[in-house]
Order: C-alpha cells, then structure tokens, then sequence
C-alpha cells in the first residue's frame, strides 16, 4: 500500500513562493516569467521542419527563423526549468499521477478532443495578447502594467462564461 | 546599485524555471479540475495563488525602488494594444474553460503526468501555427488601441503607487474571503488525494469502500 498523496500547499503559501521567485526573476533578468514565448519559438521550429519556404517568408514566424535557431532563448531554459521544478515536486510529494484528467461526466475521448479545441483557442490568443496568465497577466500584473490588468478582465470574464454554458464538461 | 542583472543565460532560466515549477505544482495547479475548480466556483486557488504572488512581487518591486536599488524603468513593462490583448485574454480564459490548463501550468500537468496537458500541449502548437498564417490580415487589429508605452496603474489613475498597492491588497482580501465562503459551498477546494486518484471510477470505488489502497498516485 503506497502512501496518499501530500496535501497541496496552501494558496497564501504557494502564492508566496511564486510572488519571490517571480521577484527574483525580475532582479536576475529585468522580465518576469512566461511559457508561451516558447511555444511560439516551438511552433516557428516545427512549421520551418514542414515548410521551410513558407515559413521564413511568413510574416509572423519569419523574423524568429531569420534570428537563427528560434530554440536557442532564455524562454526554452526556464520551460525546460519549470518541467524538472514540477516533476521534483510531484514526485516528492507523490503527486504523479499518469492518467487523462477530466469531470465526472465526461469520456476520455472527448475529454482529449476538448483538450485540443481548448489548446488551440490558448496558443491563438497568447499571441494576440502579445504573452500568456504568466507572462502578461502575472508578470505584467507584478509590473501594475494596465496591460497585464486589461488581459485579466478578459481572462476571468470569459472563463466564468464558457465554464457556465459548458457546465457539464467539469461539474 | 546594478539590479536587475539582465543575464538572460541558461542557468539563469533554469533557475527561476524550476522555482516557478515546483510552486505551480506545490500550489495543486497541474490538475485541470482544480484549475477549472475556479470558474465553477468550487476551487479559488487561481484566483487566491495569482493575485498573492502578483502583490508580493509587486510590493518587493516597489520597496527595491523606494530604497533606490533598482531604476524608475528596470524592469520589462507591458505595453497596452487594448483591443487585442482583451481578445486575447478572452481566448485564453476559454480555451482554459475548455481544455483545463493555460501554457505554464500545461507545462506542469505534463510533468504531473496528466496526458490531457500533452494533448493540450499539442493544442497550443496548432493555434499558434493558425495565428501566424493570418497575421497579415490582423495586424490592424494586432495594433489597434494601443496605450502610452508601458504604462501602470498609478500613471493612469495619477495615484501613487502605494495608493494602488493597498486598493489591490483591499480587493485580493475580500477575493479571499469570498472564494473561501463560496469553496465550503460548493465541497471545495479539491485536494491532493482526489485529483491524482488513478481515475474517477476509482475514486468512487476507494470511497465506498473506504479502501485507500486503490486510490494510488
């Protein structure tokens, strides 16, 4: 018999670790976290191994392939950083648990395809939004950037919205 | 004084990679049920984890400057294209309602060993491919609304900082208190013990029969 998994901390706590190591990754680089930098660096890299042509004449992925080597960035270490802090702390506190996450009412399968649909609608709008919940709503809320609090507003107002007309997929 | 350091380097990333990591997952959020928790209103902890990390980090950015050890402009500020980072919040805030995570906190539930957050993962690489071959069209509304550059709160209310520091800390106090009330209504927050449970059937089955056996992580 394997021991129950460790509580979470609590949110003040956490919420307090992550505020320091946000500050400190304000002092060490003068920016703040993110995670959708480099998913965009991923996505230039894998449409540049589909079509090479295409994509450096592409006006948005163009420029990051012309810089050379779109992988090679300080947003790959700390994604690469993030994966081996979590993977630490799950495994530690006996937290993994490999399986397809998803509300009491809903299959696997369509638990996947809403994974996708909803992946798909993140990656679109990060890019609008010139960054992600990391790095424009937390690391530009840490900055009081109107930028970060107007990302906020939309974040939450459309999040209560789609989970209430979709109240079966979690609920 | 020389903060911040500006070294962008790989230990540098790394660095502050895995403490993000560790205090995302410490924090519950690589489980998609307790991240959506938030908009069903039975888990507060987005809501209770960003807007504490948010005001210490802020707070700390303040006292560095009062003191003098960092420069008025240090830091990287975002700069405010109104319409399209509204839309674009709002794309994320759904695409989270629907698919469970945002990029950081995907990147954890893989780590946790949450396939769904791969499935995501994969998700977020389309989209952001689809951006790119429509950006030429969008770029009118890429720019439209934009604001002074990097502009803050205490420069569009004309408030001083600490004026701003203490409105927000107000408001993540009641946001506290609220969410705590309406968790204990609805069952919430989830825990550790119910999100890594092998899966749904599982649980219930480890519950009725009062077995903790089964439910490994």
């Amino acid at each position: 018999m394997r021991d129950t998994p460790k509580p979470f901390w609590s949110p003040l706590a956490a919420g307090t670790v992550l505020g320091l190591a946000l500050l400190l990754t304000f002092v060490i680089t003068g920016h703040g976290l993110g995670a959708s930098g480099f998913v965009t660096r991923f996505a230039a890299q894998a449409n540049e191994w589909v079509a090479p042509q295409a994509t450096a004449e592409n006006a948005y992925f163009g420029p990051f392939m012309k810089a050379g080597a779109p992988l090679l960035s300080w947003i790959t270490w700390e994604v690469i950083g993030v994966l081996i802090g979590a993977w630490l702390g799950a495994k530690g506190a006996g937290r993994i648990s490999v399986k397809v996450e998803r509300g009491p009412r809903v299959s696997s399968g369509s638990r996947i395809g809403y994974a996708l649909v909803g992946g798909a609608f993140v990656g679109f709008g990060a890019r609008l939004a010139r960054g992600c919940t990391s790095g424009v709503g937390l690391s530009g809320g840490a900055t009081l950037a109107v930028a970060g609090f107007v990302f906020l507003i939309g974040f939450f107002a459309a999040g209560f919205a789609v989970s209430f007309m979709m109240r079966r997929l979690w609920q | 004084m020389t903060i911040p350091f500006y070294d962008g380097g790989v230990a540098s990333g790394l660095l502050s990679g895995v403490l993000f990591g560790y205090a995302l997952e410490a924090a519950g959020f690589g489980s998609p049920r307790k991240l959506t928790g938030q908009f069903t209103l039975r888990d507060f902890s987005v809501f209770k984890v960003m807007f504490t990390a948010v005001l210490v980090c802020a707070i700390g950015l303040y006292v560095l400057r009062t003191m003098g050890w960092m420069g008025p402009n240090a830091v990287f500020i975002p700069t405010l294209f109104f319409w399209a980072i509204l839309a674009g919040g709002v794309l994320i805030g759904a695409g989270f309602a629907m698919g469970g995570y945002c990029p950081g906190t995907s990147v954890v539930g893989v780590a946790s060993g949450r396939i769904d957050a791969v499935v995501f993962a994969i998700g977020m690489v389309i989209g952001t491919s689809a951006f790119a071959w429509v950006y030429e069209p969008l770029i009118g509304f890429y720019m439209a609304g934009k604001g002074p550059n990097a502009q803050t709160l205490p420069q569009l209310f004309g408030l001083p900082e600490w004026v701003i520091l203490a409105v927000l800390v107000v408001f993540a106090a009641i946001g506290f208190r609220l969410g705590s009330m309406m968790e204990r209504a609805r069952g919430g927050p989830f825990t550790a013990e119910e999100v890594c449970a092998p899966d749904d059937e599982a649980d219930e089955f480890a519950m009725r029969s009062g077995d903790t056996s089964t439910a490994r992580g």
